[in-house]
């Protein structure tokens, strides 16, 4: 098939109706919006079957994409942001009940302050729910992750809702050349929804969900899930190779951008990751031997396959689009986890902090990343962690804020002195 | 399971609900629950919120002989819709024999239905989803403790409201509030009259739509009582007028019930612990009259 310029909205969408979702429980939330409109008109015009219904929050919309898929139908859902956190009790909950569907996250930064573009503190909140991960690049890689994630999520082995993540503005609203694999294909690849036992229906009662009294019962129920979602490893590498040999995209877990003699890679997820292959092209160029490295799956977490792919490696440069507040980038914590007491690790792992709030990552910056790790692999030491903001951003900022003074002194008499 | 319900012999017997339910004895909202149970039958799902109830099935055992499914406090209604509708395309894609079909049943306290699931309820009206609300009704986050919640009413002490005139705020009239989305039915129900709630249960089991109950629920653990009165408590709230039996349909409501001779509310007040410093040390006249003003209006325009 020829590709078509899709929005990574449109390409969300396209995903769910060449999954042959059933249900679409829904609620808009900027830069989502696109997604559920999308689905909205298809199933208005018939043009795809299915059911779609507008809750009024997204913790319901959760709550009934759960219970639906409990029931034994297959659900989409998509949601951003605040709409993510507003639904977090039932993100946790539903892992918890098994329920296998697919959930769009298009990544916006959280309030306070309020703001409507892009990064990773919305997803990563979620990281612990029970909930797998799969982290887009590009548009392309959003329709492939949908139907991956429904054959992750359904497969027997894991049982577990999957959230596909890509990112406001950069991805949402950003047309790309997207091949769309044809239906027939997708349905071969991806067969109706077999809920199996996990179904309501009068001659087969079950009690779902059902509370536990005692740490035991809770426990295993929770190492259940956890296991679940480590077994999503193996599982997902099958199906993407299975992707990849019906349709010809190399979907991994981990994606490795010339790493193989790599001194130093860049470690990072989501659309800016597509900024730092460039600036690999451009250091390559200047004789520099840089990589990049790209988990897909964030969750479960691919550590094995991460460390196999830095071996030989001497510094990664971890770029985290989010920050845990009084600690730092969640990815550069988690790799260093991964790596910690193996001989075979990176000695240097360097931490930059950018891109909060849509906030551009230039060239340069990368260049400077990749010059800052350089020489700590030459120190033999790993720098504090950096938050990437310029001089001139920081001057731009107080002209502003020094204008809107400004301003309040020559519109209010009293000026200063009102209180 | 659409028998006609007119007299106390036409009552099922079934007793589908099992015994051994971590409830405390003498719970009115359990008692309620039984009586619904048997009317409604086990072709049936509960999707409930958390509160008291939600230790009925606590794993690996159940008392139902249906399906149940435990979401979490404020989103039960969305539960049954996301199961509703999962039905619905079942059936319609021929997946699922119509024969399998269940009656999809929200069951919450009050402070899920009064208060943190409130969104959801309405939302779920606003939607026409067909299906069932039970709301138990012990006037308090129960299992928590008894805390003060919007459907305690004024003057009772709780967890939260120690002070010497109990609660300051007034029960929400969850009744109006559900009625004013036009559902195709509201009614009030409390075990201790079983005909009029089989009745009013029955008809909503064979309506569709959103059918919306809630049951007075006397509570010996949060209203401080003995457990053997809890129906002796359940009788006297309707007799003295406390809680009206009343139900919604067509844009009308009618009282199922009126008490003609109401004996003074304190009548029922002196029965529960949660009154008590209505009368100990000293009676506050004050308190006991507001209170049985507020009755004898809602009766007056009532009427
Ligand atoms: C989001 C959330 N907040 C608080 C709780 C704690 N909690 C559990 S049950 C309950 C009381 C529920 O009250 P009600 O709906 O009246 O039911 P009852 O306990 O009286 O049966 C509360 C506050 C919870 N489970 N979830
Ligand atoms: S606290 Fe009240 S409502 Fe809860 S189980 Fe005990 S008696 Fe029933
Ligand atoms: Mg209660």
């Amino acid at each position: 098939m020829e590709p078509i310029l899709l929005t990574g909205n449109a390409a969300a969408a396209w995903g769910a109706r060449l999954a042959g979702v059933d249900y679409v429980p829904a609620f808009p939330i900027t830069p989502q919006t696109e997604i559920i409109e999308t689905l909205g008109a298809w199933l208005d015009s018939g043009a795809m079957p299915g059911r779609m219904v507008t809750l009024e929050s997204e913790h319901s919309m959760l709550t009934a994409a759960g219970a639906a898929a409990a029931t034994g139908v297959r659900v989409f859902s998509a949601t951003s942001s605040q709409g993510l956190l507003h639904a977090m009790e039932m993100l946790y909950t539903v892992a918890g009940w098994r329920a296998p569907f697919v959930l769009v996250n298009v990544s916006r930064g959280l309030s306070a302050p309020i703001t409507l573009e892009a990064d990773h503190n919305d997803v990563l909140a979620a990281r612990d729910s029970g909930f797998l991960q799969i982290h887009c690049t590009d548009c392309q890689e959003v329709v492939d992750s949908v139907l991956l994630a429904y054959r992750l999520a359904e497969d027997t082995a894991v049982r577990l809702p999957v959230m596909v993540n890509l990112d406001g503005f950069y991805l949402s609203f950003t047309r790309e050349p997207v091949r769309l694999p044809d239906l027939a294909a997708a349905r071969e690849f991806l067969p109706p929804f077999d809920p199996g036992s996990m179904r309501f229906a009068a001659s087969a009662p079950q009690s779902q969900a059902v509370a536990v009294l005692g740490g035991s019962p809770y426990s295993y129920f929770r190492y259940e899930t956890h296991l679940a979602a480590r077994n999503a490893i193996s599982v997902y590498q099958r199906i993407a190779a299975e992707f990849e040999s019906r349709f010809g995209r190399e979907r991994g877990a981990v994606e490795a951008y010339r790493c193989d003699d790599a001194d130093i890679v860049f470690f990072m997820i989501g659309s800016f990751a597509s900024k730092a292959r460039e600036a690999v092209d451009r250091l390559r160029e200047a004789g520099r031997r840089v990589g990049l490295l790209r988990p897909r799956l964030l969750r479960p977490y691919p550590a094995e396959i991460i460390a196999s792919a830095l071996l030989g490696v001497r510094g990664v440069a971890v770029v985290d689009q989010n920050i845990s507040m009084g600690q730092g980038g969640v990815l550069h914590t988690e790799l260093a986890a991964a790596l910690y007491g193996r001989g075979s690790a990176p000695a240097i792992l360097t931490s930059f902090i950018g891109g909060l709030g849509g906030r551009e990552i230039a060239p340069q910056e990368f260049f400077e990343m990749a010059e800052v790790t350089f020489r700590a692999v030459d120190e033999g030491r790993s720098p504090p962690p950096r938050l990437l903001y310029t001089e001139t951003e920081l001057r731009e900022l107080r002209k502003l804020q020094s204008v809107a003074l400004a301003e309040r002194e020559q519109t209010s008499p009293a000026g200063r002195a009102t209180p | 399971m659409s028998e006609i319900i007119s007299r106390m012999k036409d009552l099922p017997s079934a007793h589908l609900l099992g015994a051994g339910t971590p409830m405390c004895s003498g719970c009115g909202g359990l008692e309620a629950l039984h009586q619904i149970y048997d009317v409604l039958g086990e072709n049936t799902v509960f999707v409930n919120a958390a509160g008291c109830m939600t230790l009925l099935s606590v794993y690996p055992f159940t008392p139902f002989r249906g399906s149940w499914l435990y979401t979490a406090m404020a989103s039960a209604p969305a539960g049954a819709q996301g199961v509703r509708d999962a039905l619905d395309l079942l059936i319609q894609q021929g997946r699922l024999p119509p024969e399998e079909d269940l009656q999809v049943v929200v069951l919450t306290g009050d402070g899920s239905a009064y208060g943190m699931g409130m969104s959801a309820t309405s939302g779920a009206m606003d939607r026409g989803l067909d299906f069932i609300y039970i709301c138990y009704d012990n006037e308090g986050y129960g299992n928590t403790g008894q805390q003060y919640s919007s459907a305690t009413p004024h003057g009772a002490a709780t967890a939260t409201s120690g002070g010497t005139g109990g609660f300051p705020g007034y029960k929400k009239d969850l009744f109006s509030i559900w009625a004013a989305h036009q559902p195709s039915y509201v009614a009030t129900v409390i075990a201790s009259e079983p005909l009029d709630l089989a009745k009013k249960i029955a008809k909503a089991r064979d309506m569709s739509g959103p059918r919306m109950i809630i049951a007075l629920s006397p509570c010996p653990t949060g209203w401080d009582y003995d457990p053997r009165e809890s129906v002796a408590i359940g009788k006297l709230a309707v007799k003295t007028g406390v809680w009206p039996l009343k139900e919604y349909e067509n844009g009308t409501v009618t009282h199922t019930r009126i008490p003609r001779e109401r004996p003074a509310v304190e009548e029922y007040l002196k029965t529960q612990g949660r009154f008590s410093h209505l009368f100990r040390p000293q009676r506050n006249e004050a308190l006991l009259t507001e209170i049985q003003q507020r009755v004898d209006r809602y009766w007056a325009q009532a009427q």
